[in-house]
């Protein structure tokens, strides 16, 4: 391997290393609210890629009629609700938040197919239509048990993974597509390397992104709330928070996190409606880097997959998911070996 | 009299099929401070949580007039009760600051108003002040029981409910506290203080309860139950005490 190689396999590999960090800030931020590994993420940024291919293709994108079932799901798990604690007044609002506020980005997705727009906004649309999924999902099936285990919540998080990829292959069949660059041609960096600009706009989204995500945690009241509950549901509780506007909230961002996702990836592979879980898995790893909880740390973790991933894939195309995979069992055995000693200290400080 | 600004009547809680809190009722008119003493597991805690809606309950639960049930505990934040629960409860990962500007998050206070809340807060609490950059899980027990009642005071409540203030302070800083708890009253704050501590919290209060197995045994005004041989014997140390 010489210096040219290595460079490319780099520039590659900080190029993944962006969707698997954009995807761990989700998953990151989904579990630290709610304590729910979601595994699902995936299968939604796979669904706005082939929403995206549907809209340049000039077809209504099969993830309107997705959504617009899920939200009758949640409207029905609502009212049940309302219906057994004798609330009905508040029909009306369950309605405009669980059935009408999922069916806007729908309308707008409709609206948009066919028409001879400028190609940002099948983008746009694209990336606003799977908002809804995450949030919807986790109201029909999370929210009932969200006081059970961490591993209750996961197996049934890994349920709805396989239901969500199920309704994704009878909405979109198993024909996989890929979408027009995002932005075309090539640029040289200096000293006379090509890359593509659908390379330097995945890195640039990740940079804005992360610094975005930054700005919304450190600066902003609601972005502090969500850390809040993070750390102490009840004493969030007692300043007024809502846990379960603050899940909502969570799960949102990380299904717009998802649909961004999905149009930086549709331009560079074929999206099938199963793809979402491979990146999903890979996020995870750089999730569990950063310990589920720092956003730091996951996304260096996010990286430092990407450039496995890349350079094992020059060595062995079959063997690179082994080797990003593998990477898991130092950095467990890192951590347990550091949660162990901070349980110590905690011990001793108790004494 | 005036109309009770908190009016509890014959509240039961249970956690499971245990009875915690039987048949207890307590008023609280406006500016005033009522304490509630009593041994532990007598149910003060119980009765705190079940008024703050943390705990289900059934009898009578009215804050100005408003029935209660049915409101959960954001709501009531967002009508002005407000609790300072015995374990705090703090944001240990986020800054003294960051604990304080959450505590008015109920509010939706534009930028200013924050601002001058702070500042009356860091007022009171100047050792919050200096400290406005730390992560509150640093503090010591002290400065954490004065962020957790500066986080309260944030909501700007009507209605302040205070568990075990004193617990495992110092007594010059449980004064310290006190003094500032007193001060509230002038600002229209209404108080329901539960106390381990007898001695401390009938001399902060006008009015007092004393719990005894999930019911009221004795109440009245703070400074009868003070005289009082029973509550002496039981509470006070029998008389005898030299501090
Ligand atoms: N989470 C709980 N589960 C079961 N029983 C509890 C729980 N919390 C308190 N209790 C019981 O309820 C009774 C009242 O407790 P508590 O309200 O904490 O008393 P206090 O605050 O006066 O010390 C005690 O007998 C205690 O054992
Ligand atoms: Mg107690």
């Amino acid at each position: 391997m010489n210096w040219d190689v290595a460079l490319i396999l780099t520039v590659g590999g900080l190029a993944t290393g962006s969707v698997y960090l954009l995807a761990g800030l989700g998953l990151v931020l989904i579990f630290s609210v709610t304590r729910v590994v979601f595994v699902p993420f995936g299968d939604i940024a796979a669904f706005a890629a082939l929403s995206l291919a549907a809209f340049e293709t000039g077809t209504t994108p099969p993830t309107i009629g997705l959504v617009l079932t899920l939200a009758s799901l949640a409207v029905v798990a609502e009212l049940w609700q309302l219906m057994r604690r004798r609330e009905l007044a508040r029909m009306p609002r369950v309605l405009m938040v669980w059935g009408l506020l999922p069916a806007l980005p729908c309308l707008a997705a409709w609206w948009v197919t066919g028409r001879n727009l400028p190609a940002i906004a099948g983008i746009v649309a694209s990336i606003l239509l799977v908002v809804p999924i995450a949030p919807l999902i986790a109201r029909i099936a999370l929210r009932p048990i969200a006081d059970a285990s961490v591993l209750v919540l996961l197996i049934a998080s890994l349920a709805l993974h396989f239901l969500l990829s199920g309704l994704g292959l009878l909405f979109f069949g198993p024909e996989g597509s890929r979408t027009h660059p995002l932005v075309a041609g090539a640029t040289t960096l200096p000293g006379g390397f090509p890359v593509s600009m659908q390379v330097l706009l995945m890195i640039a989204s990740a940079i804005v992104l992360s610094g975005l995500f930054y700005l919304l945690f450190e600066r902003t009241l609601h972005g502090k709330a969500l850390r809040a509950t993070a750390i102490n549901r009840v004493g969030a509780r007692l300043v007024g928070i809502r846990p379960a506007r603050t899940a909502a909230l969570a799960y949102g961002g990380g299904s717009l996190l998802a649909g961004l996702i999905g149009v930086l990836i549709a331009p560079v592979t074929t999206i099938y409606y199963d793809s979402g879980f491979i990146i999903g898995l890979k996020a995870f790893v750089a999730a569990i880097i950063g310990g589920l909880a720092s956003y730091p740390l996951t996304a260096l973790g996010a990286l430092a997959v990407g450039l496995v991933e890349s350079f094992a894939s020059f060595w062995s195309g079959a063997l690179k998911d082994v080797f990003v995979f593998g990477t898991l069992i130092p950095v467990l055995l890192l951590r347990s070996l550091l949660a162990s000693r901070i349980e110590e200290e905690e011990e001793e400080i108790d004494e | 009299m005036t109309a009770a600004l908190l009016e509890i009547g014959d509240l039961h809680v249970s956690y499971g099929r245990v009875e915690a809190v039987c048949g207890v009722s307590l008023s609280l008119a406006p500016g005033q401070i009522v304490s509630v003493i009593g041994p532990n597991g007598a149910g003060k805690t119980t009765l705190l949580a079940a008024t703050m809606g943390l705990l289900p309950s059934t009898g009578t639960l009215r804050f100005e007039g408003e029935d209660l049930r049915g409101l959960d505990v954001e709501a009531r934040v967002e009508r002005g009760l407000c609790l300072v629960p015995e374990k705090r409860e703090l944001f240990g990962d986020l800054s003294v600051q960051d604990n304080l500007q959450l505590g008015a998050y109920a509010k939706r206070l534009n930028g200013s108003t924050m601002g001058r809340r702070l500042q009356s807060v860091y007022a009171l609490f100047p050792r919050l002040a200096e400290r406005r950059s730390q992560l509150a899980r640093t503090l010591s027990g002290g400065e954490q029981q004065m962020l957790a009642l500066g986080r309260a005071l944030m909501s700007a409540p009507r209605l302040l409910m205070l568990d075990e203030p004193s617990l495992g302070l110092a007594p010059l800083i449980v004064c310290e506290i006190l003094a500032i708890v007193r001060t509230l009253r002038e600002d229209g704050v209404s108080i329901l203080l539960v106390e381990q501590n007898a001695r401390v919290a009938l001399e902060n209060s006008d009015h007092g309860y004393v719990l005894e197995s999930g019911e009221v045994a004795l109440s009245g005004a703070s400074s009868i139950l003070a005289g009082d041989a029973r509550v002496q014997a039981t509470y006070l140390g029998g008389g005898t005490d030299d501090d």
